[in-house]
């Protein structure tokens, strides 16, 4: 049974799809090589769906079907079209590097400006020599389909001690209708390194477009680091983001997500606490409507003692649509003293909204201090009615509140000018909606 | 023309009816306090007045300025100059006191068709009136009425009132769980309100109140009716017999 499941065209279609993008697939033939065997593993598994643990609430094979072919190189209307989406999602002040239907953009990022204080390759360019970014020890299909069809990504280095002056912004522009966008980017963040990174994730006119992600993270010891995600895709688009970070010791990482986009979406993040003492703060705000799907899935692994974790999230969910969080702390044998807390809240806006809320706690050590929790419920009637008494309107007196449920999760930010960026994701969202 | 008219109103919440055809006329300018035992029917007036879910209007009419306020939203009737001033204020975390005022000042002016109140001229107005109630300026950097005592909560009702100028403020209760201390300042503040523009009905349980907010005209609610109306004179009455008469009557 579950054999025939995987026979179905999902698969079929992805074989074809690998036939066809063979030939623009960056990579020496050693590099070919591992793609391949990517490329089968992913055939043997199949797009996930609703049997695998995982992937329980977010079944692609419902929700997707079937995976697009890859989106031609950029021609020089794209790159016009990405321009101006980039001018809009920039963040003020921050160095780009642009991603174009998944090939990156010279002429649209700030190559040179970055140079200074940062190493900077495409993965194209790595690939040449090196196939050890495509290795995950990840058995997941989506990653394994990221390994084989990746046509591009950004490979950043930060040699230890280095402040970055200003923040560097991964922009993800889709102009490509109907077409993937497979890519895979690389950060290195050396000993007691301060940077911010952000990716963001937008579309320049393009429809129905699906995006495939993978980002390898290290941060060495004593680095503060902030990583913000933004996904603002179109509303037909499948974003399917995979984050691999590791963290060394006496370090800061404050991450953050904001889903506002995308008809279908999963972010899965698997964060590895790898050296003592570190804190780690996760956040994230889901703004889902229609008939949108927005899944965070988070794996946080306190592998060593004496490391902090906290999370929060925010889920607000109108009309018919879906939000799922997944959340779980691995806490090994010898990770002793370790403080692990996440906190969940789901708002539902409509009768037919959705949250499924999956926290688990996995504790193998005996000294250490977990807890989880989660609510879901509607806006609060009392404080609704105090808004209009007071001359709101309905819709106004809601986007007060539900800008105030989300800003516990947003100031979390630290930058302040990154914080009112999100802070205006949100309140266009929410200016949508009324 | 009469600024606020309620008349013969039957109101029902879940099926109970609460007030049986109550008849209430305030003019510009007047104070009117409404007496009660509790169950009487204060606080389901006011929040009817107010537009307040939950309460099902069988019977009568309500009208301000001539107008039918039943038809409204309670937005629309906060523009148009109506202002409960809560019982029980609620507590909004997210939200700072600051921004809420100036939204709901905005929202308000918006609807009569005037234009947003400037930021400057705004803090300046809001830190007067809050200097005059003893409110300091970081509860106004705080969620609205977020760790707030009684008092403060009851402060920043009455600071709203004087910053969105309503022609008729409802006070539901306003001394429940006041000492004596914050219940001066508050009245002290609802006092300076008081001009020939604008009507107040003061509700309250006990007479106390009517000792610092000294009212025009007395109603004695009792089971859903006003039953007897009178001078202030009629407040001291009340504190020496009791409602028990009222309530053989009703």
């Amino acid at each position: 049974m579950n054999v025939a499941v995987a026979k179905t065209g999902s698969g079929r279609a992805v074989s074809d799809l690998f036939a066809s993008a063979e030939g623009r697939l960056p990579g020496s033939p050693d590099v070919i090589a591992v793609r391949r065997e990517a490329f089968e593993t992913y055939e043997r598994l199949g797009l996930p769906h609703r049997r695998i643990e995982e992937w329980k609430y977010t079944d692609l094979r419902a929700l997707v079907g079937e995976v697009l072919p890859l989106a031609a190189a950029p021609d020089a209307t794209a790159l016009k079209r990405a321009a101006e989406a980039v001018k809009a999602h920039a963040i003020a002040g921050a160095r780009k590097l642009v991603l174009v239907d998944g090939v990156f953009a010279a002429e649209l990022s700030d190559v040179k400006a970055l140079a200074a204080e940062v190493s900077f390759k495409t993965l194209r360019v790595t690939l040449d020599k090196d196939a050890g970014l495509l290795k995950t020890a990840s058995t997941d299909a989506v990653v394994a389909l990221n390994a084989a069809l990746a046509t591009d990504g950004v490979v950043l280095s930060i040699a230890d001690g280095t402040q970055l002056s200003a923040p560097v912004q991964i922009i993800h522009v889709a102009t490509a209708a109907s077409a993937s966008a497979v890519t895979r980017s690389q950060v290195r963040i050396g000993k007691g390194a301060r940077a911010t990174i952000i990716e963001s994730f937008v579309a320049a006119g393009a429809a129905a477009y699906q995006v495939n992600d993978a980002v390898i993270v290290s941060i060495g010891d004593d680095a503060d680091v902030a990583f913000v995600r933004l996904m603002d895709d179109a509303p037909d688009a499948v974003n399917i983001t995979s984050q691999f970070v590791t963290v060394g010791a006496n370090a800061k990482l404050n991450f953050f997500n904001m889903t506002s986009g995308a008809a279908v979406s999963r972010l899965q993040g698997f964060i590895t606490l790898a050296g003592e003492s570190s804190e780690l703060s996760v956040n994230g705000v889901n703004l889902l409507k229609k008939t949108e799907h927005g899944d965070t899935t988070l794996v946080v692994d306190h592998a060593v003692p004496n490391c902090v974790s906290r999370e929060i999230f925010r889920a607000v969910i109108d009309d018919r649509a879906h939000s799922v969080f997944q959340g779980r702390i691995i806490v090994r044998p010898d990770a002793q003293k370790t403080d692990g807390k996440m906190m969940t809240r789901a708002l539902l806006l409509s009768d037919e909204a959705e949250a499924d809320n999956k926290p688990e706690l996995e504790i193998f050590a005996d000294d250490v201090s977990c807890g989880h929790g989660a609510t879901a419920g509607a806006l609060d009637e009392s404080l609704l009615f105090y808004l209009k008494a007071r001359g709101l309107p309905e819709k106004q007196a809601q986007a007060l509140l539900i800008q105030a449920f989300v800003g516990e999760a947003i100031e979390q930010i630290a930058d302040d000018t990154l914080r009112e960026h999100v802070i205006g994701i949100a309140e266009r969202w929410l200016e949508r909606r009324s | 023309m009469a600024l606020l008219e309620v008349k013969d109103l039957k109101v029902r919440v879940e099926e109970r009816e609460i007030l049986h055809g109550l008849t209430l006329t305030v003019n510009e300018g007047e104070v009117h306090a409404i007496m009660g035992p509790n169950g009487s029917g204060k606080s389901t007036l006011s929040h009817v007045i107010a537009g307040k879910p939950g309460y099902e209007v069988t019977d009568g009419e309500i009208l301000f300025r001539g107008e039918d306020l039943l038809e409204m939203s309670p937005d629309e009737r906060a523009a148009k100059g109506v202002f409960l001033a809560f019982q029980y204020p609620v507590e909004i975390p997210g939200v700072t006191t600051m921004n809420f005022l100036r939204t709901a000042l905005n929202a308000q002016r918006k609807a009569r068709g005037e234009s947003e109140l400037m930021v400057p001229d705004f803090l300046k107005k809001v830190r007067e009136v809050s200097k005059s109630l003893n409110i300091p300026q970081d509860m106004l950097k705080r969620g609205v009425n977020v760790g707030f005592s009684g008092g403060e909560k009851k402060r920043n009702e009455v600071l709203q009132m004087a910053l969105f100028e309503p022609s008729l403020c409802i006070l539901d209760e306003m001394d429940s769980g006041l000492d004596i201390d914050a219940l001066r300042i508050a009245a002290d503040g609802v006092n300076a309100l008081r001009s020939p523009g604008r009507a107040m009905v003061v509700i309250t349980h006990y007479q106390r109140l009517l000792n610092y907010i000294v009212p025009d005209v007395v109603h004695v609610m009792s089971r859903g009716r006003v039953v007897k109306s009178g001078g202030k004179e009629l407040a001291l009455e009340l504190e020496a017999s009791g409602y028990a008469q009222f309530e053989d009557a009703a």
